[in-house]
């Protein structure tokens, strides 16, 4: 198991808790689990998993030392605890190539995969969000068939859409709102992921599940 | 109101940040300069945490709408009310009608104006700051624009001002080798660089290039190599994490950072130093100085104690009694 851990401080502000190892669901649920005891703690403001990670934000009165909350940390990992999150599912429509996939030449050339295959084997999946978010509302995606896996771009465009549906290396993921993204898109959805104005402004959390339903395949 | 009269860019409202929503996928934002903000807020009797503007691009030109009392702090910007001169780190009073100007710093990048009551704009997840990427805070969750009207409270009139405090850096100076200097702590993939590239980290200088902004700091150096290649995955990060993407040429992440970051990271420049970040120019070089957590903590106290004392001076000297 991961029980070697690397813990490590950004500046003054946060400790960083990396689990090692592979990025299972068995690991993200010790992440999650951790996640839920840290939240609890006195001189800790927020806690934020991501892939085989948790970041440790600070109160405003940062811990005088971070020896003791290293060793509180670690002891908590080496409980082996598990959260199960049985998050909701999502069902996201998505229009594939043409216009709302401009990348799908890339990856289908890549891959080696026809449209129809690559549509086909990343619609098959039940994607598990295993945090946010590089954006608001934005969440990171496990269960990514690995045929699909294709290099980022190496110059990042700056206006990739909202809702636009790529790949990333290993990695599939949906755009919040529209920025700079070295992703291939490959589908456009039109679900918004984030609500400034709702008391829970984030759609997606941690455990929750995203399935892609193909609405249009332009070939 | 306040009516923003010149062409402007990339000035925003601010306040100390959105903290809390890391987990939404929210970055903080907040003011690059921190003490210049609580500074002005202090001497105008305002909440540590009201917002005012940033604003890095000159000239800058408002008019006031009703009589105000505000503050410049930040950069030296050759102020001037209806073409009075105002000091820097200086309160005034403004009447309706009269129109502020700040012209190009000589030196400092940043400047900030703050109003007794501050910019009324509506507080979302917690904070007045605009976060741009979430098109949210501040003005429509935008940079100002011209024509733009910010909302002051109706008490914005609380005396003459007529007095100043003394910058941070004049208290606080810090350099290395007659260069401007920041402090870092050492990040999980320090010990994965080379050893001549840790060391050129402590003992080279880095230039601050054009491509610098609230998002993050685009440094010019020598490479700074791993000594295989890493991958990383996606994990939090914070405002002053320095990353090196693969060339070598490391980037700090600034106030707009993303909460999440998939590049290595060498070090983190410490929350305590990050205004004299924001106050360098581009093109201009500095140092990083090595320190441990303990001393992180130190230089915020250090902070801290000067805030205390400009604010127990403000209590003996408040607006209302000063002569203009």
């Amino acid at each position: 198991m991961n029980d070697h851990p690397v813990i490590s401080c950004l500046g003054t502000s946060a400790l960083l808790f990396d689990a090692t190892g592979a990025t299972t669901l068995s690991t993200q649920q010790r992440i999650w689990a951790l996640s839920h005891a840290v939240s609890g703690w006195p001189e800790i403001r927020e806690a934020v998993p991501c892939l085989n990670n948790l970041l440790i934000f600070f109160s405003d009165t940062p811990p005088g030392k971070v020896e003791y909350l290293r060793e509180k940390l670690l002891e908590e990992w080496l409980k082996e605890e598990r959260l199960y999150l049985d998050g909701k599912v999502v069902e996201l429509r998505v229009d594939y190539g043409g216009e709302f996939g401009p990348r799908m030449e890339y990856v289908c050339e890549h891959t080696g995969l026809s449209i129809d295959e690559v549509v086909e084997l990343h619609s098959a999946p039940l994607y598990t969000v295993f945090g946010l978010g590089s954006h608001p509302g934005h969440c990171y995606l496990e269960g990514l068939d690995l045929r699909l896996t294709t290099p980022r771009r190496k110059v990042p465009i700056l206006d990739n859409p909202k809702g636009s549906v790529a790949i990333g290396g290993s990695q599939t993921s949906v755009s919040a709102s529209p920025g700079p993204s070295g992703w291939n898109q490959i589908g456009l959805t039109r679900k918004a992921f984030f609500d400034h104005t709702a008391s829970a402004p984030a759609l997606m959390q941690p455990g929750d599940k995203i399935r892609f339903c193909p609405e249009k395949v332009i070939r | 109101m306040i009516e923003i009269v010149s062409e402007t860019r990339l000035a925003s409202i601010q306040d100390l940040g959105r903290y809390g929503h890391l987990h939404h996928g929210v970055g903080i934002s907040g003011v690059m300069d921190k003490p210049a903000l609580c500074i002005g807020n202090i001497m105008l009797g305002n909440e540590l945490n009201a917002a005012g503007i940033e604003i890095p691009f000159f000239p800058f030109e408002v008019r006031f709408h009703q009589a105000c009392t505000f503050a410049l702090t930040g950069a030296d910007t050759e102020a001037t009310l209806n073409a009075k001169p105002i000091l820097p780190w200086w309160t005034a009073r403004a009447q309706a009608g009269e129109i502020l100007k700040l012209r190009r710093p000589r030196s400092g990048v940043r400047a900030y104006l703050t109003v007794a009551g501050g910019i009324q704009v509506d507080t979302v997840m917690g904070s007045r700051s605009t976060q741009l990427r979430g098109g949210f805070g501040g003005m429509a969750g935008r940079m100002l624009q011209k024509g733009d009207m910010l909302p002051l409270c109706a008490g914005s009139d609380r005396g003459p001002g007529g007095f100043g405090a003394l910058p941070p850096a004049a208290i606080l100076p810090l350099e290395k080798d007659g260069m401007p200097a920041v402090r870092v702590i050492p990040a999980a993939e320090y010990p994965l660089f080379r050893k001549e590239c840790r060391d050129a980290l402590w003992q080279t200088q880095w230039k601050i290039t054009s491509q610098s902004n609230r998002y993050g700091y685009r440094l010019e150096g020598v490479p700074l190599l791993p000594e295989r290649p890493l991958e990383m995955r996606s994990h939090g990060i914070v405002p002053g994490v320095i990353q090196v993407p693969h060339g070598g040429q490391p980037i700090i992440q600034m106030r707009d950072a993303q909460p999440m970051g998939g590049y290595p990271k060498i070090g983190t420049v410490i929350e305590a130093d990050i205004w004299r970040l924001s106050q360098i120019s581009g093109g201009k070089s500095l140092r990083f100085i090595e320190v441990d957590y303990r001393q992180g903590l130190e230089a915020q106290e250090e902070i801290q104690r000067y805030l205390t004392h400009v604010q127990q001076m403000v209590a003996i000297h408040p607006l209302s009694c000063a002569t203009a």
